[in-house]
């Protein structure tokens, strides 16, 4: 069965290693800071200038000066630390972060990534993505396999315009694990329950699968 | 020195319409609210605005823009303004999207004196454009230029009377970048004090990059999002 949003946050989190060093972007990717094991210690990193970002707070510990990417108010961690624009994207285009979640509306078999605008539809703006993905070392990009249409988002090439080129090294979805390679998308592990041929006719791209796929572990 | 005036009208003496104004804030937190009001209560038209959001449409720029103050604004993300995007559908306004780290990093070098400078963000995109391309060590990298202000208007929590900042936790932002980049650095803050009273330690601006200071009233300080864990 397609695993829900946070089903796949449950195997993002399976991504994190002790002492990473986290960007986590809005929508999906912020479900993983509830699946970080106990043991573990990870620290999130907030564009705006924050690197510890803690749980939401009480509503009487409510700070109008202490807010994260999306513009909610969190509170920090013991240890966190504040700094200005400059150095959190200093932080980020420097390769000090050790993971980057984000959401996307494609993803292409070259790992380009389009995620911040559809024309006529939405055009906000990009806000720090560009920036991540360019620089990140570790790129995980979180998404339905399709779309609510059942369009395929993990296709040869990109409709929309692109947030970045050649980026994205593994796209987990709700229904596998997908990397891309220099042979295009490999199929690395599917969803308890989801079938190959179910996985290959969501992707339009081109899809390498080798031996035995085994199931998520989550 | 005296760098201290009374208020945000005083404050904002000299404006004019066409200049560039760069607005500290991330969304609506750390923003220069008295400076902003002050500004709508003129005629001044024309402006073109560099900050990273638009505010809302009731707060913030949106109310320079409900306005029709603006005649361009160079941002990273305009979500929470239906005004914008409709100002931006019809031409009133120009738009310049710009990734958020290199337009952080353009107001930094601009108050750094580093005219150009090249960053990975964008290549392949259409932020590339017609921009200068080169390859450092296998890697595709945009020249972008630094820019500077007419006027910066910054808001922190303490200041003191020789134009020594501190902002307060996710309130910096862009504040402390743009304080280097305007050719006239306002600050409103919320705590005015005499000079030597803040730790040299803590400053996050030095006063050799404001050129005028008041302390700020009325906070409104407006939440977008308020989450709580209950």
């Amino acid at each position: 069965m397609a695993l829900d949003k946070h089903g796949i946050a449950k195997r993002i989190a399976k991504e994190l290693k002790d002492g990473f060093y986290v960007n986590l972007g809005i929508g999906i990717p912020t479900l993983v800071a509830n699946y970080i094991p106990e043991d573990m210690e990870v620290t999130l990193q907030s564009e705006n200038g924050l690197l510890g970002i803690g749980p939401f707070p009480e509503p009487d510990e409510v700070d109008p000066d202490l807010i994260n990417a999306g513009k909610q108010t969190i509170t920090a961690m013991p240890g966190a630390a504040f700094f200005d624009s400059s150095a959190s994207f200093a932080m980020i285009r420097g390769g000090h972060i050790d993971l980057t979640v984000l959401g996307a509306f494609e993803v292409s078999e070259k790992g380009d990534i389009a995620s911040w605008k559809i024309p006529g539809k939405l055009v906000k703006g990009m806000g720090g993505a560009m920036d991540l993905v360019a620089a990140a070392k570790n790129i995980i990009v979180a998404t339905t396999h399709a779309d609510k249409d059942g369009k395929s988002k993990l296709l040869k090439q990109c409709t929309l315009p692109l947030t970045g080129v050649n980026c994205v090294k593994r796209i987990i979805t709700d229904l596998a694990v997908v990397d891309v390679t220099e042979e295009g998308f490999r199929l690395m592990e599917r969803a308890p329950g989801v079938g190959i041929e179910e996985i290959r006719a969501a992707t339009e791209g081109t899809l390498i699968v080798e031996g035995e796929i085994p199931e998520m572990d989550i | 020195m005296n760098k201290v005036v009374e208020d945000a009208n005083e404050a904002i003496r000299g404006i004019t319409d066409n200049m560039t104004i760069m607005f500290g804030g991330f969304g609506l937190c750390g923003i220069p609210e008295n400076c902003i009001k002050a500004l709508a209560a003129t005629n001044i038209r024309g402006l073109t605005c560099i900050s990273n959001n638009a505010g809302v449409d009731d707060f913030g720029l949106g109310v320079l823009l409900a306005k029709h103050q603006m005649k361009k604004m160079m941002a990273s993300y305009v979500g929470e303004n239906k005004e914008f995007e409709r100002q931006l559908l019809s031409g009133e306004l120009e738009v310049e999207l710009i990734p958020q780290g290199t337009l952080a990093e353009r107001i930094r070098a601009g108050g750094a004196g580093i005219p150009a400078f090249y960053v990975p963000a964008g290549y392949g995109t259409e932020v590339q454009g017609d921009k200068e391309v080169r390859e450092f060590s296998g890697k595709m990298h945009l020249m972008e230029m630094g820019i500077t202000a007419d006027f910066a208007i910054v808001k922190a929590k303490y200041g003191d009377t020789r134009g020594n900042l501190i902002y307060n936790k996710t309130a910096n932002n862009f504040n402390q970048a743009m304080a280097s980049a305007g050719r006239i650095t306002i600050a409103e803050v919320e705590e005015l004090v005499p000079y030597g009273t803040l730790d040299p330690n803590q400053i996050h601006t030095p006063g050799i990059y404001v050129q005028r200071i008041f302390q700020g009233t009325n906070y409104e300080k407006r939440i977008e999002f308020r989450m709580t864990r209950s």
